[in-house]
């Protein structure tokens, strides 16, 4: 048996596309030592890449994803792999046709040359489809098919001629050694590595490789199942492998893809079919591959006779066999996006993971760069491994969600929808109020948060149409004109919100200032009761966060964040620590917040403790301890809705007594209950306040997005280099707010744009910013004090003035909108006088 | 000519096998389910045969629920209807009480009207390799009985046996002297057969009605069609449940064999290898140096 060096500057386990685009893009940027293993044989070591049906559509209402994508056919095509044959998206109902102008608003937004099509157009490419069964598509003509273990093969050799790689097949990874929380060596049938750095490119194996090192890739095995059927005379009339473009017949969540002579047909419609990667059969064991498992006939059968609706002259020939059937095994995670980076529970442990043959060369290189760099060119915080909460990473969890989102794969997925399953998870003290006061729970973070309260439907009446309600059933789903109800009333006189999900933690130790400094864009150094509201940055100068920290004593900086991205901001500060002297201490499930704001704000305060909370006893930005009652509550008086008000922190045990004081305090003063569609979008929105993952991302800086401050602070942080460049840069994008001039439809309906939407200038032509991005919504929301439906865009600097007329398209539709914001000024109460009052 | 092929259901199998905690059976968890090569290819001839004859195909196994698939999967390529004696499990079965469950199905069928002029069996069984039911059902149905049979077809005239090269019929075990299984009417025809014998190829000529035990290697099985597969989900199954386990002697475990070493010897890369090649090939006969 050939053996396998004894050292490697880092072990990449696994030979599909993603583990081959790793190790060539890895060498590429000048690793040396790598050692490549996989327990089959080459080029097909028999996982999810060796039976794909690797064809490709650019189009994804992610932006990350079709970023990845994008970037994968481009390094396809290099590799000469790729054959471009064009693709149909097919609708059999009208519901179906309105996702494809989604569709089309996602290819605009990411500028990818898309169209709809009427049924003969689609014939005119596809002759033998039943143009009576469809309503229409969207056709992609960018979209085509590849070889990827071609590809693999090619990355990988490619790799060695560099003489960067030693590829080991045929061995099987028996261990991993971690000590002190560090990989440190790799045990394989074939001998032991020693190594720092060990990158988990085994897709379904995933999970099983992980926990041999002590940690988790939350990704469970789950059947997609495919079939090929021929031959089929009118495929082998064309030469090649794919003359005819590929079709997807998203309402009954099929494909039909030409392989030469015989087409193949894949299915999301059948039930979820989950596996546990230590039942995966071993190579010796399987009749194909081991992730080609047993075809299930009884799971395809409905699926055959829609195929041959929609193509029956091919299908329902006699003579046409199905001559290969499957149940191939793909990796399915809970929120559907691919697991990358270094785990936060073991240094030195990579994973590039639960990835998709469109997205393989994309991840290889965007992770490589991490690894490399510590930064992707491509933003990949949303796959981000350090991003799971605890509970997202048991098997319980990744089953329920996996298995609820896989018939969601063609579905039709609005942007503000819930989850069903695994839900109930974490229940803030209050929950139980909440319930009675009939609130309609959203989950972030496994955490139930109020998005609003039926309760307050009485508002509905007092405000009337200033609650600009939603006419139309998609952009009303998953919203209520009670949010609008709640944003006016906490506006006129109090809201109390529950901000249980924030991720809490502390810096603490004699190296703590030091610490944070370094960390973050603002000055740290503050006095005690300070609270900071900052930008934190890459290298690049992107963000990687923004929160809130406050100092809480010389030696303690309390870090606030949010549920979403929470984990990862853990795991950012722990690798930016000193070696010694700072500690950080997750607090998140021992403090509760509660929000509490509006002009009443003071008075219900003030009413129920005897500290000082006038205007100059508790300026805006400082924090302390208060008693109201007998609960010591941490006072923060900060605001991410733009109105005067505090947090309030207490113990997790003493937050429902809390929520009670107040709320009976708050009687008197017009205080309701505000659910989290204030605070997450109306009442930022019109306040012009950035959000994580939507504004704000790796790409821009914080000069695009208008939140550089006249003076930098002199000592080093992360970032700053970069930071100080685009000071003196012309920014080449500009991040503005917007105002829809005119809701009518052509059908005369009120629409309200949900986000994601194209924005185009008056003659309706593509607006492209310096990072060569198309223009698109990067937020919408109502802002029911200004009576106006708000977006927030990237605009050309040139465009990004005020008053400059543009549209958005929306359903295929253009609407008229006006700039009204070209920094961080606020389109309500720009001078801040009611924060500061 | 009416025909019923015999099948079962058995693990789909390809590499290493492991047996489950009973040791009486291949452990299946992640393994998909077939019928034998050897039925694959009586299905086969059976659809050939009724096609070419204007009879039908019918399918039977004795075996659990799940078994109706394989029933299934043989009407997608061209048989019209299936049997299932349900047994949850059928290992508890002797090879002889399956012979005499099979002929009672035939019995009963023949009463309510359905009568079968030929019965095909594979040779052997895939997992358990008795070669006994085809033989033993024959006798229960006082039918005659080849086994070893590659091709079928049915022809006029008498029955004789005869064989090319030289072969004699060596593969009839029994004889046709009237059926007094008395399940198809006489005269129904007679069926031609050949096999590969010991020195060469075997042709039998008998009259019906017969019990064939198939070998595969005559026919090329055909794949499924999908107005096939979609013919075959609204498929009539008669459903029949089996008796308590029968008088014969089942199997009492089985056991794997000693995994054997191999060994890869690399004779080299591109036109280098040639001559180590042909060494090689000289050394095992081959070729001639």
């Amino acid at each position: 048996m050939a053996s396998i060096p004894a050292q490697a500057s880092v072990v990449v386990i696994g030979a599909g596309i993603v583990g081959n685009s790793l190790v060539h893009h890895l060498a590429e940027l000048g690793w040396t030592d790598i050692v490549q293993v996989d327990k089959g044989p080459l080029p097909n070591p028999g996982g999810s890449t060796g039976h794909a049906s690797n064809f490709i559509f650019p189009v994804d209402h992610s932006r990350e994803i079709a970023d990845l994508t994008l970037d994968s056919m481009a390094q396809y095509k290099e590799l000469g792999v790729f054959t471009e044959s064009g693709g149909f998206e097919v609708a059999r109902t009208e519901e179906r046709m309105e996702e494809l102008r989604r569709r089309m608003a996602s290819a605009r937004a990411w500028g990818i040359e898309s169209s709809l099509v009427t049924p003969a157009e689609v014939v005119e490419k596809v002759p033998f489809l039943d143009p009576s069964v469809i309503v229409g598509g969207f056709w992609t003509p960018t979209v085509g098919v590849v070889d990827s273990v071609r590809a693999g093969t090619m990355m990988r050799e490619s790799a060695e001629a560099a003489g960067a790689l030693t590829v080991s097949p045929n061995t099987e990874v028996t261990g991993i050694d971690v000590d002190n929380g560090r990989i440190t060596r790799v045990h394989t049938s074939r001998g032991e590595i020693v190594t720092d750095r060990v990158f988990v490119a085994c897709g379904v194996w995933s999970p099983r490789i992980a926990a041999m090192a002590g940690a988790e890739i939350p990704l469970t095995p789950a059947v997609h199942q495919m079939i090929s059927v021929g031959p089929v005379p009118q495929l082998a009339e064309r030469p090649g492998e794919i003359s005819f473009p590929i079709v997807r017949d998203m309402d009954t969540f099929c494909y039909e893809r030409q392989h030469g002579s015989d087409m193949e047909i894949g299915s999301y419609a059948h039930r979820p079919i989950l596996h546990d990667p230590d039942e995966i059969p071993s190579i010796e064991a399987a009749k194909l591959s081991p992730t080609e498992m047993p075809f299930t006939d009884e799971d395809f059968d409905p699926q055959l006779e829609q195929a041959v609706e929609l193509m029956p002259e091919v299908l329902s020939n006699p003579d046409v066999e199905i001559r290969y059937a499957i149940n191939g095994l793909l990796s399915l995670t809970p929120d559907g996006a691919p697991i990358l980076g270094e785990s936060p529970q073991v240094a030195g442990l990579w994973s590039a993971a639960a990835v998709w043959v469109k997205e393989g060369p994309g991840v290889g290189r965007a992770v490589a760069e991490w690894m490399t760099n510590g930064l992707p060119e491509i933003d990949v915080q949303g796959a981000d491994i350090a991003r799971f909460h605890p509970h997202q990473r048991t098997r319980e969890h990744v089953r329920a969600r996996t298995s609820e989102a896989f018939n969601k794969t063609y579905g039709i997925v609005h942007p503000g929808e819930q989850w069903a399953s695994d839900r109930n998870v974490r229940l803030s003290p209050m929950h139980a109020r909440e319930k009675e006061l009939g609130a309609v729970f959203f989950e972030t973070g496994g955490w139930e948060r109020p998005q609003w309260y039926e309760s307050n439907a009485g508002l509905l009446e007092e405000f009337g149409d200033r609650v600009m309600p939603r006419p139309n059933e998609w952009d009303g789903r998953w919203w209520s004109p009670i949010i609008n109800a709640e944003h006016l009333a906490m506006r006129q006189r109090a809201g109390l919100v529950d901000l249980s999900s924030f991720v809490i933690f502390d810096v603490a130790g004699p190296a703590a200032l030091d610490a944070v400094q370094r960390i973050a864009l603002a000055q740290m150094d503050v006095t005690i009761g300070r609270v900071v509201y900052t930008p934190i940055l890459d290298e690049n100068g992107g963000f990687r966060s923004d929160l809130t920290i406050m100092r809480l004593a010389h030696d303690r900086f309390r870090i606030v964040t949010g549920a979403a991205h929470g984990m990862a901001d853990v795991k950012w500060f722990h690798d930016r620590l000193p070696a010694s002297g700072a500690q950080i201490a997750d607090l998140t499930s021992s403090w509760t917040t509660i929000g509490l704001w509006g002009p009443n704000a003071r008075d219900i305060l003030g009413g129920l403790t005897s500290a000082d909370v006038s205007y100059e006893g508790f300026r805006f930005g400082t924090a302390r301890t208060i008693e109201i009652g007998s609960l010591p509550v941490l006072a923060s008086r900060i605001s991410y809705v733009g109105d005067l008000g505090w947090e309030l922190y207490v113990p997790m045990e003493s937050g429902l007594r809390l929520w009670d004081v107040l709320y009976e305090a708050g009687r008197d003063h017009g205080l309701i209950p505000v659910g989290l569609g204030v605070y997450g979008t109306t009442g930022r929105i019109e306040k012009g306040y950035r959000a994580f993952g939507a504004e704000l991302d790796s790409e821009r800086s914080v000069v695009e997005v208008g939140m550089s401050r006249p003076k930098v602070k002199s000592q080093d942080f992360v970032g700053r280099a970069a930071h100080l460049r685009h000071r003196e840069e012309e920014p080449k994008a500009v991040l503005c707010s917007l105002t829809v001039d005119d809701h009518t439809s052509a059908s005369g309906q009120m629409r309200y744009m949900l986000g994601g939407e194209p924005i185009v200038s008056a003659d309706g032509d593509p607006l492209i910013d310096g990072h060569g991005r198309n223009a698109y919504v990067t937020s919408a929301g109502s802002a029911p004090s200004l009576g106006k439906h708000v977006l927030m865009a990237f605009l050309p600097p040139a465009e990004a003035v005020l008053g400059n007329r543009l549209q958005v398209v929306y359903m295929e539709e253009f609407y008229p909108v006006t700039v009204a914001s070209v920094d961080s000024t606020p389109l309500f109460d720009p001078d801040n006088e009611c924060i500061r009052r | 000519m009416n025909i019923l092929v015999c099948i079962k259901r058995v693990p789909d199998i390809a590499g290493s096998v492991t047996l489950d905690a009973t040791g009486t059976r291949i452990d299946d968890s992640g393994l998909g389910h077939t019928k034998s090569s050897h039925e694959e290819c009586a299905v086969e001839l059976a659809i050939q045969t009724a096609a070419a004859t204007g009879g039908t195909v019918t399918v039977l196994t004795v075996g659990p629920a799940e078994a109706v698939e394989q029933l299934r999967a043989a009407v997608a390529v061209g048989a019209n209807d299936g049997i299932l004696v349900e047994a949850a499990d059928p290992s508890v079965f002797a090879p002889e009480d399956i012979a005499q469950i099979i002929g009672d199905v035939i019995r009963d069928r023949a009463e309510a009207g359905q009568t079968f002029d030929l019965v095909l069996t594979g040779d052997d069984a895939a997992d358990t390799g008795d070669f006994q039911v085809g033989i033993r059902l024959a006798y229960d149905l006082e039918y005659p009985v080849l086994t070893n049979i590659q091709t079928i077809r049915a022809v006029d005239g008498d029955v004789g046996g005869g064989g090319e090269g030289g072969a004699t019929g060596s593969g009839a075990v029994g004889a046709a002297d009237g059926g007094s299984g008395g399940v198809a009417d006489g005269g129904a025809g007679v069926i031609e057969a050949r096999g590969i014998g010991p020195a060469g190829t075997e042709v039998f000529t008998l009259a019906l009605p017969a019990v064939i035990a198939v070998q595969e290697g005559g026919v090329d099985p055909r794949y499924p069609s999908i107005t096939g597969r979609m013919k075959a989900k609204k498929a009539p199954i008669a459903e029949y449940d089996a008796p308590e386990p029968g008088t014969g002697s089942p199997r009492i475990r089985l056991e794997l064999p000693e995994v054997r070493q191999s060994s890869v010897t690399i004779l080299g890369e591109g036109p280098d290898a040639a001559p180590a090649l042909v060494d090689v090939l000289e050394e095992i006969g081959v070729m001639r140096p």
